[in-house]
């Protein structure tokens, strides 16, 4: 070890100090990865504020409406963010989402079984098919893009194959009487803070129905869902020794395994979260809908990474936040349904998310080059 | 006889019929740097993953501290106090230096089963320790990537020190550096071996290897050519054995002959 000697105390080796720029702190905070996606949230609220500002878009209802949206695309995009970070893809997302759906409701509707025990089957099965898509990358080294690749089309099928084989159509409706009473359910399908809404409404501060109960019930369990694993996730990276490891294994493979990093064991267990991450998606929206559909989550995982990628997240991992992803949701999620509240056209989204996209990639491209410039 | 810190004795390792290394033999007492010179091809690499631990060695025997040890993997030789410094150092440029200085090492803090990263104690150390090599780093959480090459390779060494390193093996350190950052390195690394350290510079500059070694092995299509002293040799004869002097001379004379022939 080393000990402090004179030797070793002049420090103008490196530091020509006449040359050295001061930074300031605003730059420090440009070079966050998340700042885009919170300016791009900040300038979409501004921008409906203006548009539709009378419009009862930025009502209680109105909110909660958007913020549902913002809020179960949020949970599968902070889920391909840490992903990401970890320096893969997972393009099995959406299938993911059918595929869990379909294994709560064929067997709480046709096996009989409590529907406690057929979300706890889902989550296993999305364990497994995590694990599975994990271990096929580490072990084969393929690129991720091409196994999940594969993963989505397998997935797809089988969870239409087995739902047509098993119950002779596409969809399985029934859900709804299942919910109540059941222990686990609850924490997929109840509003919390109903209180406070009533409360509102008996003030007359929020709009009501015409039988006197508020427009707005609660809060949907989507965005609790959310903004807790929006929290955790950026916890976990901030302050966790894991957190760390998804950064090194993400950042350089080969490095981060060379100094002790279990790179293999962080990316499976990345890959388990996305598909964890897409369970508690499938079941939240089964439970709020009463029934699975085998089509479920179609194209959900490019959102997810587009999500991702405009909260700051680089395409060739080892940078970004969960924080950012949750941004890019609620980007998306509010631009969706406002523009219900707007003139134009709903067809415009799907533009606006490309463009959204673009502009953050070659953002990202541009803070990449400021953070790695060397002196 | 066993002031040696380590010794690598007739170490030999073969691929299929390809023979990488044969009977390569250093010895290195502690605070000595031993300079490993080779062109390319000579089996430097090959020689510096068997000291890693990464290839074992099918001939010969590893000493370390007077006992026979046999490595299964990377994590055993850097058990013990063999740390390797790749030419890649295994750095994340968009990692913080502090994130870097402690990857797959974070320091803890809190209760069981909810310990955190203890970042603040990471901060301080990282500073303190790239303060001691003369690299004021103002904000440890600024990015490697905004580092020079030369603070970038004294990064690593200072880790591996840090880390318990008894043992140091650098591949290659000034490589890729400029004159100056160049020989910011070598000094740090023999204020290293000052404190106590056994180091082996691998390189293939001799200028960079002469100033700063004690004894120089030379390697050449993998096999050792001797090791020296320093002052038993002079860097114009590392220089013509490293290249396989012979070629040289016979170079020189076309060369001459050449001239003579244009003239």
């Amino acid at each position: 070890m080393f000990t402090k000697s004179k030797s070793i105390k002049n420090k103008t080796d490196f530091n020509q100090d006449e040359r050295l720029k001061k930074v300031s702190n605003l730059k420090i905070l440009l070079n966050r990865p998340e700042l885009g996606a919170l300016g791009g949230a900040i300038l979409v609220f501004i921008f409906f504020g203006i548009v539709a500002g009378d419009t009862g878009m930025f009502s209680a209802y109105g909110i909660l409406n958007f913020l549902d949206v913002s809020a179960n695309l949020g949970i599968i995009a902070i889920a391909a963010a840490m992903l990401m970070i970890g320096g893969e893809f997972d393009l099995s997302i959406g299938s993911m989402i059918g595929f869990a759906g379909i294994c709560i409701a064929i067997p709480a509707i046709y096996w009989g079984w409590p529907l406690w025990m057929s979300i706890i089957f889902a989550f296993s099965m999305a364990v497994l098919v995590g694990y599975f898509n994990g271990i096929l990358v580490v072990r084969t080294g393929l690129p991720s893009f091409i196994v999940t690749l594969a993963m989505l089309f397998i997935l797809r099928g089988a969870t239409l194959a087995l739902t047509r084989l098993i119950t002779g159509r596409t969809q399985v409706p029934g859900l709804r009487v299942l919910i109540e009473n059941d222990p686990i359910a609850w924490i997929f399908a109840t509003d919390s803070f109903k209180w406070v809404f009533t409360w509102l409404g008996s003030m007359n501060l929020i709009a009501l129905r015409t039988d006197g109960t508020p427009l707005a019930t609660g809060i949907p369990p989507s965005v609790i869902w959310f903004i807790a694993l929006a929290i955790l996730t950026t916890w976990i990276l901030m302050k966790t020794r894991y957190g760390n490891w998804i950064f090194a294994s993400g950042g350089d493979k080969n490095g981060a395994n060379n100094v002790g990093v279990p790179v293999g064991r962080v990316k499976i267990s990345l890959f388990i979260g996305t598909a964890v991450a897409a369970t508690i998606f499938a079941t939240i929206q089964v439970l709020d809908a009463g029934s699975a559909d085998t089509m479920r989550g179609t194209l959900k995982e490019l959102e997810a990474i587009a999500a991702a990628v405009v909260g700051g997240c680089l395409l060739t991992g080892g940078y970004g936040s969960a924080i950012g992803a949750a941004f890019g949701a609620i980007i998306f999620g509010t631009v969706s349904m406002g523009i219900f509240y707007t003139d134009v056209d709903t067809d415009w989204f799907k533009v606006f998310l490309g463009a959204m996209m673009l502009i953050a990639v070659i953002f990202n491209n541009y803070i990449r080059r400021k953070v790695t410039e060397s002196k | 006889m066993s002031d040696y810190l380590v010794q690598f004795n007739n170490i030999s390792k073969f691929f299929g019929k390809v023979i990488a290394l044969k009977d390569v033999t250093m010895k290195l007492r502690k605070g000595e740097i031993m300079c490993l010179l080779g062109d390319n091809g000579a089996g430097k690499s090959t020689l510096i993953k068997t000291l890693a631990g990464v290839h074992k060695p099918d001939e010969g025997e590893i000493i370390f501290e007077g006992e026979k040890i046999i490595f299964d993997s990377p994590k055993d030789a850097l058990d013990i106090g063999i740390a390797t410094v790749y030419q890649d150092l295994a750095l994340v440029p968009l990692m913080s230096v502090t994130r870097n200085f402690f990857m797959g090492r974070e320091p803890l803090k809190g209760p069981p089963f909810l310990k955190t990263f203890d970042v603040e104690k990471a901060n301080k150390i990282a500073a303190e320790r790239m303060g001691q090599i003369g690299i004021d780093v103002r904000d440890p959480s600024q990015a490697v990537g905004t580092m020079s090459g030369g603070e970038r390779q004294c990064l690593a060494i200072s880790r591996a020190i840090y880390f318990g390193a008894k043992v140091l093996v650098l591949d290659e350190p000034t490589s890729a550096l400029g004159v100056h950052q160049a020989s910011v390195v070598l000094k740090y690394i023999v204020k290293a071996a000052s404190q106590g350290l056994a180091v082996i510079l691998i390189t293939h500059n001799v200028h960079h290897a002469y100033p700063v070694g004690n004894s120089f092995t030379v390697l050449n299509r993998g096999k050792s050519l001797g090791t020296y002293e320093k002052k038993d040799i002079s860097r114009e004869k590392l220089l013509s054995m490293m290249a396989g002097g012979e070629e040289l001379d016979k170079l020189e004379v076309e060369l001459k002959e050449m001239n003579r022939i244009s003239s």
